[in-house]
């Protein structure tokens, strides 16, 4: 070999790498936005700095830079796969309606909110008429009506879509004229605030999304990563899970009022919880920091550093254990529910059991482990106001001494003198799993050691969050099949209204084998009592006092039954630079950018 | 030379279609659910509609099937059309690799991210090449010298340190004490003034110099090593012995036979450039290509993965051919044909 031909092959090589980098700058270039890599020491101009409603021209206040550890993937509510896409599309599209921290409804689209008294929902709640505002207009400068609210329900109704919102008790949504849209359900729905209420149900335009319906969803890359809205911003360029950059709508409603203060906005994602964090409150590199579910040992310190606060808002979300009702031995149904024929041996209508287990447990130990402020011990699977239930608060303080006289008492005591308990001859030790993630072993070790004082013996298990929050049948791990005694985890309602939620623990969602595991009544809670109460409630209007009762007996029914043991009211957690004026109360209920367009800079 | 190179070529199609169908048979039996980060209050129905419309529930030979006819059929057809903006047959609808979280073509997210990839990766790679062969080099020459011991130490601790605790720290001194780096990858930065080239140099010193730390100790001992083992052969007292000067026995006669082994080093962590640092990315939140199969494998992103994977798989099977060829061009007794 010559030294030209080794010379001339690096110099391919070289060309390779180089032909690599020029074709990719390209791809950045037309990013659009001028961010720096210090997006909070970009200088905004000086405003108003009393907090009171921006004033001056809308898009003065330069780049809002947000962290989203989990980088949005695309925008489109309607084919998201977690909250991260949901998040980022609420910057653009808008709903009819949207909750407030409160649990409040705030017309977004709408130009008020639906009552029987202004006649927006028929005396039987067989459907909903939504009034749309005057005048608005889509980004690209049409005016919005009643049919996109329509085209939102057709191109999400359309199975083959894979549409991620739940529209199985529409019968049919209908223009009335330009501005008003009727929803029909199939069955009347005391509770109609569901369909195109929160940053779940937006409303899509016609025009842009008219050739994605069905199977072409999937090859609207285009339409999905910057969808024509009505929100403060449009998307200028996104590179999934990793950066969106927005910049105001031009079309915006608020801009006469010189909303939003922020001219663009970027959510770049990537990292972890902590280095996020880190990122807001430590070094203050960043305005906003999603979703921070991180030790409180690790978040206190970084808050006192200075540079930001951190938020929490407690929605229904509630850490609880789930004692299975079926016997997960492997005998051929295991853990299927089969009509009630196969009745876990020991939690089976226990309800003595599972109360003293329940109070051998010091929830204020596992919250100061676990969560810090972003937790609240709690005895009810319903923690939100106004339907708290303060009957099952025996629980919140802990009694290892009531525990063991109650197991006594039962006659479930240790006959063989091996530290363990018995109930009919079966011992008290249990396969006990969670998800893999640190706060929940280390309350997981306090809970087996709590358990430990009174004769009963958990042992610790934990499962991947992809294997045990996976529906399909293939995880046998997966929470729904439960092959196991004990599960903890959270769930929360999506909506402030409980009915939604409180529907699964009917005895028609057991998930089994039969069902393929669809349902979400994963303690197979089976109580004729509490399938009736439930009836009642669904037929109670909302403005009936009497609603807020059901929900607390239905609370107490499987609370008290022994199904589940509540453990902490759990709060999303997130972190504001010091400077940014404006966001009231975090959103549990809706997006946390819900009221975006009122964000100012100090 | 070029029959061997043709003949080898050939002999990757079979062992890349193998390679593909082994990567997508691990992932169909791997469990994974593409919603499992969606409510758990969702019904189970929509659900299933979701995964029927992305083709989850597909047999697995249909899959592969229908992958592979993207992936050397309708991919290779779209490079072509985009590089030289022609258009075969009906190009608009042509179907394309869609990623499952994002719904875009596969291909395109990979290209998106390959720049900062390459950036810090390439650099780092760069760099520790540059550094480490020296330091290989004389630290054999002047074998237990101050300087030799002094390498040593640091090799050993630029080898022993793993990056997430090195980063780590640089983040906690470079970040949050003395506040000059950013501790994150701004990929939308545009490099078009001496400001923006600041803030890009900024935001890559760090990850630049964890990696190259590493990058170093590993490849300096390898030089160091392979230069040791040719100081003491005949030919080196030969041409001693025939008075050449020092730096010449070295630099020419040496050096050029230690590369040897070196080489081939290289040439196997080139594909590993591609591939992205996976820890480092994520320390440093840089969202290359390893942060990117970190979350499709997160997600259930079975195109993504299979995808990215497959391509990891193309790329080791060209080193290893570079590699190959390489070894010729520096040691004239190694002949293929």
């Amino acid at each position: 070999m010559k030294r030209w031909q080794w010379l001339s092959l690096f110099a391919a090589f070289a060309l390779f790498i180089a032909a690599c980098a020029t074709g990719t700058t390209e791809t950045t270039a037309d990013g659009g936005t001028a961010t720096t890599a210090d997006g909070a020491a970009t200088t905004a101009a000086p405003t108003d700095t009393t907090g009171a409603a921006p004033t001056g021209e809308a898009g003065q206040g330069g780049d809002f830079l947000a962290f989203q550890w989990q980088g949005p993937s695309q925008v489109n509510a309607y084919l998201s796969t977690g909250t991260k896409d949901l998040l980022a599309g609420s910057l653009v599209l808008e709903p009819l309606a949207e909750w407030s921290p409160g649990g409040e409804l705030v017309p977004a689209l709408a130009a008020e909110i639906p009552t029987q008294e202004n006649g927006g929902i028929a005396e039987d709640y067989s459907s909903i008429t939504w009034t749309l505002k005057e005048g608005l207009l889509w980004s690209d400068g049409t005016p919005v009506t009643a049919d996109d609210v329509v085209f939102s329900w057709e191109y999400c109704s359309n199975a083959e879509t894979g549409c991620v919102a739940d529209f199985s008790t529409v019968e049919s949504v209908v223009a009335d004229d330009e501005t008003h849209a009727t929803i029909n359900f199939t069955t009347p729905q005391p509770f109609p605030f569901i369909h195109f209420v929160s940053y779940t149900y937006p409303v899509i335009q016609r025009a842009q999304f008219a050739d994605c319906v069905g199977a072409a969803a999937n090859a609207c890359t285009e339409q999905n990563f910057s969808p024509v809205g009505t929100g403060p911003y449009v998307v200028t360029n996104l590179v999934p899970e990793d950066v969106v950059s927005y910049e105001m709508n031009p079309n915006y409603r608020g801009i006469p009022e010189g909303k939003p203060f922020f001219g663009t906005v970027t959510i770049e994602g990537g990292g972890d919880a902590e280095s996020t964090a880190r990122s807001v409150l430590e070094i203050g590199e960043g305005d906003y920091a999603w979703n921070l579910q991180v030790a409180p040992e690790i978040i206190a310190p970084m808050e006192a550093a200075g540079n930001g606060v951190v938020q929490v808002a407690f929605t229904s979300n509630v850490e609880h254990i789930n004692l299975n009702q079926t016997d997960p031995a492997d005998d051929g149904n295991r853990s299927d529910y089969a009509g009630g024929s196969n009745p876990n041996p020991v939690f089976f209508n226990n309800p003595d059991l599972a109360r003293a287990l329940s109070m051998a447990i010091n929830r204020e130990e596992l919250v100061a482990v676990g969560y810090g402020p972003s937790g609240i011990p709690t005895c009810n699977i319903w923690p939100s106001e106004p339907a708290v239930s303060t009957n099952m608060d025996w629980c919140l303080t802990q009694d290892i001494e009531g525990a063991n006289a109650l197991l006594d008492e039962i006659g479930a005591v240790d006959s063989d003198g091996d530290g363990v308990r018995e109930w009919n001859g079966i011992p008290l030790e249990f396969d006990y799993v969670t998800s893999t993630n640190a706060v929940r072993q280390s309350n997981q070790a306090l809970i087996e050691s709590y358990w430990a004082e009174i004769g009963v013996v958990a042992n610790m298990r934990n499962e991947d969050a992809g294997l045990f929050f996976d529906g399909t049948a293939a995880s046998d791990a997966s929470i729904w099949k439960f092959f196991t005694d004990i599960q903890m985890f959270t769930n929360g309602s999506t909506s402030p209204d409980p009915q939604g939620y409180m529907v699964q623990y009917t005895i028609e969602q057991i998930p089994e084998s039969t069902n393929n595991y669809a349902g979400g009544n994963i303690p197979r809670y089976a109580s004729e009592e509490y399938d009736a109460v439930f009836a009642e409630l669904e037929a109670t209007s909302l403005e009936d006092p009497a609603r807020n009762e059901l929900v607390i007996q239905l609370n107490d029914l499987v609370v008290g039954d022994g199904a589940i043991i509540p453990l902490i009211h759990r709060g999303n957690v997130s972190a504001f630079a010091n400077s940014i004026q404006g966001v009231g109360d975090l959103n549990g209920w809706d997006s946390e950018y819900w009221n975006i367009e009122e964000w100012t800079r100090s | 030379m070029a029959q061997y190179i043709l003949r080898r070529t050939l002999f990757a199609i079979p062992t890349l279609m193998v390679i593909s169908l082994i990567i997508f048979a691990i992932l169909d039996l791997a469990p994974g659910d593409p919603t499992s980060q969606l409510p758990l209050t969702l019904p189970a129905e929509v659900r299933e509609n979701i995964r029927e419309s992305l083709g989850f529930n597909d047999p697995f030979l249909i899959q592969w099937l229908k992958w592979m006819r993207l992936m050397f059929i309708n991919e290779p057809l779209h490079a072509i059309e985009s590089v030289f903006n022609v258009c075969f047959g009906d190009c608009a609808a042509r179907d394309r690799i869609i990623s499952w979280s994002s719904r875009a073509p596969a291909i395109d997210i990979m290209f998106q991210r390959l720049p900062q990839t390459l950036w810090v990766l390439g650099l780092a790679f760069i760099l520790g090449i540059i550094i480490a062969i020296p330091v290989g080099v004389l630290s054999a020459y002047k074998q237990y010298s101050l300087f030799d011991n002094v390498g040593t130490l640091g090799t050993m601790v630029g080898f022993s340190a793993p990056t997430f605790f090195t980063g780590l720290l640089a983040i906690v001194i470079f970040s949050v004490t003395l506040g000059w780096f950013p501790s994150f990858y701004d990929s939308t930065l545009v490099v078009n003034s001496w400001s923006s080239f600041l803030a890009h140099l900024k935001q890559m010193a760090m990850p630049v110099a964890v990696l190259t730390l590493f990058n170093t100790a590993a490849l300096s001992r390898f030089t160091r090593a392979s230069v040791l083992d040719n100081l003491n052969d005949d030919y080196v007292r030969t041409a001693r012995a025939k008075g050449l000067g020092e730096g010449r026995v070295v630099l020419t006669h040496v050096l050029r036979n230690s590369l040897i082994p070196v080489v081939t080093l290289i040439a196997l962590q080139v594909p590993g450039i591609f591939g992205g640092a996976i820890i480092t990315e994520q320390i440093f939140r840089i969202n290359g290509i390893g942060a990117l199969l970190i979350t499709a494998i997160g997600q259930s992103d079975v195109p993504m993965v299979q995808t990215l994977t497959f391509i990891f798989a193309v790329l080791i099977v060209v080193f290893n051919l570079l590699a190959d060829i390489t070894y010729g061009v520096l040691d004239p007794r190694i002949r293929y044909d």
